[in-house]
């Protein structure tokens, strides 16, 4: 997927993104980091085709665009249907069979497949989430800052999950974030956003092996990692 | 409160209130053309059950269709409006002035155009244009108030249009649409019986009648009994739509959770 020198302006006047250009290779876990406002939520939308760019365009590799799968901020889960209802749903819309058993035992949801998102609470609604973008199998994930509501020990558990799933999928991830920990311990590439209009500051590959264990949090090389991040973030100021 | 008292408690109060009524009209020698004790009334209920049942399926009748058509029309117009500003802005003034005009100053004319010889059909579309704009209004805000984040995913997962409509903003406008129909049962009875009120004889012979006519020859009695069985009416259908609403939002919706 490319982005190239994309620009997004909103009808009020607003420039999100100005000659914004991001190439991802398939496969990778890259994170997206920046301040509030610098435009991390316009690219993901850009990206899915929820909106389309004012200048500039977003193009796919040979393949043409793939199946994405978008994980909100928010659950964004039905609450009139069932967890199955839920994680089945990208399923559904496209016509094709529903077998999600797999998904859900994975994000360990496989008893509360009747339940309602209202008995569930905040990480099971963010692992349902989670397990109906990935119900149709993409091959770009895209995440908008999904952790950022939960408390920081249900946080930790997803985001070991998330890297489960990744592992065993290789699907592209693009992971938005503005959390400087999660976005060096998960990614194999940091982007570093910044400024109105958002552009890049500066790209950082995070040269450590996987699985990512919690012992990673503990290293020094981790703590480097990170004051490489922030020294970037604050370097637009 | 357990719930033996929570049925107990009213049901005194009601003993009690009637007891009271009955005695003091009784000790007072009230005339039973100003007030008739309960017993009166009830004795009424009893004897002309046969004929005020006759006219409780007349207006029941009246009631359910305009209920029914009202329904409809509020639906598919809060539809209609929710997926085009255009046909909004051109129809929306005219469904205003429908509500904010009373129906017992337009009853007159419709009756007019129907003729008394079919008095059911003014009756039937007076009730009809009463109960009609609280489910339009309330449904067309349901329909406005589906959520953005699904609207995206849906269009993510590129939903088709009818895909949307049935499975993302049916059932999130599905609580103000219940909401709405709710009032307008309430209102189709109101509006029957004011209409019939208006049209005051012909070939109407609802319950609205049968209190003028009671009205009319001082039959306080059998006057209280058709009132009773108009309020009883009014509250099974205010049960009913409300076991509907219940049935098909107890696994979901905020305003059927137990607080716990």
């Amino acid at each position: 997927m490319r982005l190239d020198s994309v620009g997004k302006r909103f009808a009020n006047g607003y420039a999100a993104l100005e000659d914004f250009s991001l190439d991802l290779a398939p496969g990778r876990f890259t994170s997206l980091i920046g301040p509030s406002g610098c435009g991390k939520s316009t690219v993901l939308n850009l990206v899915a085709g929820l909106s389309d760019p004012t200048s500039g365009q977003v193009s796919w590799g040979s393949a043409g665009k793939p199946d994405i799968g978008f994980v909100f901020q928010e659950p964004t889960l039905m609450p009139w249907a069932t967890v199955e209802q839920n994680v089945a749903l990208p399923l559904t819309l496209a016509g094709r069979p529903v077998s999600i058993g797999e998904q859900l035992a994975k994000v360990g949801l496989t008893d509360f497949a009747r339940a309602y998102p209202r008995q569930l609470s905040g990480g099971m609604k963010m692992r349902a989430s989670i397990a109906r973008a990935l119900a149709s199998h993409p091959a770009l994930l895209l995440l908008d800052e999904p952790f950022g509501a939960l408390d920081e020990i249900t946080r930790y558990d997803l985001i070991d999950q998330l890297l489960a799933l990744w592992m065993e999928h290789r699907f592209s991830a693009l992971f938005v974030t503005h959390s400087i920990t999660e976005s060096v311990f998960m990614s194999q590439r940091v982007v570093v956003m910044g400024g109105k209009p958002g552009r890049v500051l500066a790209d950082i590959a995070i040269d450590e092996p996987y699985p990512r264990l919690p012992g990673f949090r503990a290293e020094p090389r981790y703590a480097a990692w990170c004051g490489q991040v922030l020294d970037a973030l604050r370097s637009a100021a | 409160m357990s719930k033996f008292w929570r049925i107990l408690l009213p049901a005194l109060v009601g003993a009690l209130a009637l007891s009271a009524w009955e005695i003091s009209v009784r000790v007072l020698d009230v005339p039973l053309f100003v007030l008739p004790p309960p017993s009166a009334i009830a004795v009424s209920l009893a004897q002309d059950l046969p004929s005020l049942a006759e006219s409780l399926v007349f207006t029941l009748k009246i009631t359910l269709g305009a209920f029914l058509l009202a329904s409809a029309a509020g639906v598919s117009l809060a539809i209609l409006f929710a997926h085009s500003r255009l046909a909004e802005r051109a129809l929306m003034p005219y469904a205003v002035v429908i509500q904010v005009t009373p129906v017992v100053a337009i009853a007159p004319l419709v009756i007019l155009w129907t003729g008394l010889d079919n008095a059911w059909a003014a009756l039937f579309i007076l009730a009809t244009l009463v109960a009609f704009f609280p489910v339009l209004s309330s449904s067309l805000l349901g329909f406005r108030s589906v959520d953005r984040g699904l609207r995206n995913l849906f269009r993510l997962y590129g939903a088709t249009p009818w895909q949307i409509f049935w499975r993302l903003e049916l059932p999130s406008a599905l609580p103000h649409l219940l909401a709405g129909m709710k009032v307008a049962g309430g209102l189709a009875l109101i509006g029957a019986i004011v209409a019939e009120f208006v049209a005051g004889s012909g070939t109407a012979t609802g319950l609205a009648w049968r209190i003028v006519e009671s009205g009319n020859r001082l039959n306080m009695p059998r006057m209280f009994a058709a009132l009773l069985l108009l309020s009883a009416t009014g509250i099974l259908i205010h049960v009913a739509l409300s076991a509907v609403e219940h049935l098909l939002l107890r696994h979901w919706h905020e305003s059927k959770l137990k607080s716990d």
